[in-house]
């Protein structure tokens, strides 16, 4: 058995385990990183839109701040959220694009003076200012008061990752790519590291550390219909899950995206409706302002995916050979914007559908795109459960995005979250509880435990295939446990996805080629990923009620009065079928902004009974401090500032403050 | 309505196609490097992504292959194409012919079929090339950003664009013959390191890490790497420009 040991063990390389372990570096830690791939082609990668921080340098963003970038987070959030950490996030946000900055992404920028946009299916003709030329600009996104999303071309994600990756190749931060983190090395209290499968020789590896921070990103390939990569199967949700001790938070908000191209499932970005494009049906009309008067196509992701999967049952759907869609038109951009700030859009336009988008429409539908749900934290990133073990990114349920995430905000809170839980990583290295008394034995069984489990699956003459019950399961989720959920859709999910389960203890291999043969890989991962499925689909058929992107017909009004609170899904034993699900409350006495109506979407929520009284109390605090300074009222209504590392405590400039 | 996924006319069968891959395994001592065939009946929009996978899940589940985003974005999927270094995800069946040969990227470390590992090269290369932003001055993480001019910023953009992905040092005459050699991936980057004013390096910098044959002088000026560069960066121009930077500091 071969032994690594570190301070930390970052298991992802993705934008927010790379931060966090830049955070945990600089404080003088020993830090290593794993990946299944190499770093730079993480998902964070395929980020193409951009990322929301409330600079305020454009036209269309003045005025723009925290105050503003929070209640859209919240309302975005359909009151899900936690306020504390969207709090922490927004005020990090345009530091985390500044200090970006800093590492070389080549943000777009400021261009003084007038220039032509789409606004509205209008051409209007915005003036930049010139105090404002040169300084980082912003395009506008759904669900957004104010164009906040900074971004390079449609590569944010790219540009991010690539100058994120070269920073800690600069500190010398060793990732060790292709290896599989397949189990987390713990007793039930304490976390020390984690058992690791090489993915080119096959061998298992015990790493040990002090702490360990799962950033592994998302589960969409539990959906048939997804934009993620091939590599977005939660394996680092489902082991943390498998310890038993470990929740995994709101599973069940789960969100789609409303424009991936038809059928391929990949992703345009949502800067082309935030740019100008619209929503057609199949008479070529733009039926989004039918749904949606105020924000029309720049409603809320789950609001816009919903109105279009119902626009397509209404019977106005256009169909190809593969089935209903509607169209993206973004026709009306006109060529040297879409060459110029689209050009990712435009490739994938070309190369998978063999269309021209400056000239045609894109077929588009909406697909799984984002898992708001992950391993539960605490606001420094801290899992619950486990001392030693930390998340960051898609992977965790910090919980920034509630029931349903902003575009802008994930790229935005991967570095973000990173910046702070890297920085708590430290602290904790650094505290007694930091120390580590690991026995030899306890890390020799856990690898033995694993070793045991893939030579039987290696070894294994069942009867099942891993790639049927993959596709069954995918299929499933993309049928039952969609955009549109009922009670007994959800049973029959439930009950199916037991029968898989079980079926899938009894997989058989077909090869036995020496290395890490692919078919064990994906035999192992579809056992875990069948957990993840349970898990979004009991903790969506027991949520009785409609919010963000978890919409039941059968209950269609967001219930505060019942489910102001969070899911935490446990497995505490590994033959149960279904996970265990507690809840945690979302106090309303303690909400910055109290529940009320997002300004799109129902307005039809049943009220928890403190909102009235917490609603008087935000309004007294605020008429009592009168025009004082709007951080001194926001202090006064939810202190955050303490949870954020000193050195990230400090105001946010503005070009307005040296107006 | 438009016309999407070109069609074939309806009265014409589905083609079969051969995907002749490749094959070695050097993890298994008993395996020798050979061509094997698979057939497959094409399906309308079909991708090699989704080829490869048909038959992964149909009838080879040893089959060795990597791709990641699938969209022609992560650069993890590049590989010979009938010949050709190309990105797989992004390559339509219907644009070959009925019988494709797949063959791993040349030059990189071979992992198994048509996994290469190109990461391992990737960030040697980055180590070697130093490609990072080099600034001495703490970054201000309160005040306003620096300034940039907007077009600077696209330009550096247009050379930030490259995914890695290895077909230029496949598709590279030096790299066959010269092991060391940095390649069109390596002088890019640097070409793109040298336009940002945020980088403090010098001329002289530059030089000591790509001023010999190596580097920017063991440019042969072939082209291979312009014509298959999946991302289509402005290659040519940016080596030869470099080049002549170089070529005067090396005077002086
Ligand atoms: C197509 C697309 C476009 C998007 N566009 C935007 C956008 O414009 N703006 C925005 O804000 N958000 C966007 N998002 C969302 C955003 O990109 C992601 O949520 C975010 O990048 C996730 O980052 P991450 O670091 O958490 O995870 P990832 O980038 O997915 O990285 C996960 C890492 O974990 C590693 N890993 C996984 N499992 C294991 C394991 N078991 N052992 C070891 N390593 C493992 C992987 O190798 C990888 O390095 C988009 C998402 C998609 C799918």
């Amino acid at each position: 058995m071969d032994v690594i040991h570190t301070d930390v063990l970052v298991i992802g390389g993705g934008l927010a385990g790379l931060r966090a372990a830049l955070g945990a570096k600089k404080r003088g830690s020993k830090v290593i990183i794993l990946s299944l791939v190499p770093p730079k082609r993480s998902h964070s990668a395929a980020a193409q839109g951009g990322m929301q921080a409330s600079l305020g340098n454009t036209a269309k963003g003045a005025g723009d701040n925290e105050d503003i970038h929070f209640e859209d987070t919240v309302r975005g959030s359909d009151w899900g959220n936690d306020q504390e950490v969207a709090r922490m996030f927004v005020h990090t946000a345009p530091k985390a694009v500044r200090e970006l900055a800093g590492w070389g992404v080549p943000w777009n920028r400021v261009q003084a003076g007038p220039r032509d946009v789409i606004i509205d299916n209008q051409k209007v003709t915005l003036t930049e200012a010139e105090a404002a030329h040169g300084l980082i600009t912003a395009r506008d996104f759904g669900g957004t008061k104010k164009w906040r999303t900074c971004y390079v071309s449609d590569g944010t994600g790219h540009a991010m990752l690539y100058a994120v990756s070269d920073r800690t190749i600069a500190e010398g931060i060793p990732v060790h790519e292709r290896m599989e983190a397949v189990s987390l090395i713990h007793d039930g209290q304490r976390c020390y590291g984690a058992i690791v499968r090489n993915l080119i020789t096959g061998k298992l590896l015990a790493y040990v550390a002090r702490a360990t921070c799962i950033a592994t990103g998302g589960f969409g390939r539990i959906y048939q219909s997804t934009t993620n990569a091939v590599i977005n199967e939660g394996i680092g949700a489902a082991i943390a899950l498998e310890t038993g001790v470990v929740p995994l938070g709101n599973m069940e908000a789960v969100q789609f995206h409303p424009t991936a191209i038809f059928p391929a499932g990949i992703l345009v970005t949502e800067g082309c409706r935030g740019d100008g494009g619209l929503l057609r049906d199949v008479d070529g009309h733009r039926f989004m302002p039918d749904y949606e008067p105020e924000k029309k196509e720049l409603a809320s992701r789950d609001v816009v995916a919903r109105r279009m999967e119902a626009h397509i049952r209404s019977g106005k759907g256009a169909s190809n050979r593969f089935g209903e869609h509607l169209w993206l038109d973004i026709t009306q951009l006109g060529e040297a914007h879409i060459n110029g700030k689209l050009r990712e859009v435009k490739e994938i336009c070309q190369n998978f559908l063999g269309i021209d988008p400056t000239k045609q429409w894109i077929p588009v539908r909406p697909a799984q795109h984002y898992s708001m749900g992950g391993v539960r934290t605490d606001a420094h990133g801290a899992a619950r459960g486990l001392t030693g073990l930390f998340a960051c990114g898609e992977a965790a349920c910090w919980d920034l995005h509630g029931f349903n995430r902003l575009g802008g905000n994930s790229v935005a809170e991967t570095v973000v979250a990173g910046m702070i839980v890297g920085e708590a990583i430290a602290d904790f290295c650094k505290t007694p509880a930091g120390d580590m008394h690991v026995s030899t034995a306890l890390v020799r069984d856990c690898w033995e435990q694993e070793s045991a489990r893939f030579s039987a699956l290696a070894a294994s003459r069942g009867t099942e295939s891993a790639s049927a019950l993959l596709q069954r399961m995918q299929a499933i989720m993309s049928e039952k446990v969609g955009i549109v959920r009922n009670g007994e859709a959800l049973t029959a999910a439930v009950d199916e996805l037991k029968t898989l389960l079980l079926r899938s203890r009894d997989i058989g291999l077909r090869s036995s080629a020496p290395g890490a043969n692919p078919e064990l890989t994906a035999a192992w991962r579809v056992q875990k990923m069948l957990k993840l499925a349970l898990c979004v689909t009991y903790g969506a058929l027991q949520r009785t009620e409609s919010r963000g992107a978890h919409f039941r017909d059968d209950f269609p009004r967001r219930d505060d009065a019942q489910w102001l609170k969070r899911t935490l899904a446990y497995w505490r034993d590994p033959d149960q079928r279904v996970p265990t699900l507690e809840y945690e409350t979302l106090d309303v006495r303690h909400m910055e902004l109290p529940p009320g109506w997002r300004g799109y979407g129902a307005r039809d929520a049943v009220p928890h009974p403190d909102t009235e009284r917490r609603e008087n109390e935000v309004e007294q605090i605020r008429s009592r401090l009168g025009d004082a300074e709007r951080q001194l009222i926001q202090q006064s209504l939810m202190p955050f500032r303490h949870l954020l590392p000193t050195h990230l405590r400090g105001l946010n400039a503005r070009l307005e403050d040296h107006a | 309505m438009i016309n999407i996924l070109r069609r074939k006319p309806a009265d014409q069968s589905p083609r079969r196609l051969t995907l002749n891959i490749l094959r070695h395994n050097p993890a298994d001592p008993a395996s020798v490097p050979q061509l094997q065939a698979y057939e497959i009946e094409e399906a309308e929009g079909m991708t090699l992504f989704i080829a490869l996978n048909e038959i992964r899940a149909t009838q080879d589940p040893s089959l060795q292959f990597d791709f990641v985003c699938r969209a022609g974005i992560c650069g993890s999927c590049a590989m010979l194409i009938d010949g050709r270094p190309s990105l797989a995800c992004r390559t339509l069946t219907r644009d070959l012919g009925k019988s494709i040969t797949l063959a791993p990227l040349p030059f990189f470390e071979l992992i198994g079929d048509l996994s290469v590992n190109t990461g391992k090269w990737m960030r040697g290369t980055s180590e070697r090339l130093q490609t990072w932003i080099h600034n001495q001055t703490p970054i201000s993480l309160n005040t306003l950003e620096e300034r940039m001019e907007p077009e600077l910023a696209e330009a550096i953009y247009e050379l930030d664009r490259c995914i890695e992905c290895g077909c230029c040092i496949a598709g590279c005459g030096t790299a066959q013959m010269r092991e060391k050699f940095v390649g069109a991936v390596g002088l890019n980057k640097i070409a793109r390191f040298r336009l940002d004013p945020r980088d403090n390096r010098s001329d002289d910098d530059f030089y000591e890490l790509i001023g010999d044959d190596e580097g920017v002088f063991g440019c042969m000026s072939l082209l291979g790497c312009h014509d298959v560069c999946p991302k289509q960066l402005p290659l040519q121009t940016q080596i030869a420009y470099l080049r002549r930077k170089m070529a005067v500091i090396g005077f002086e």
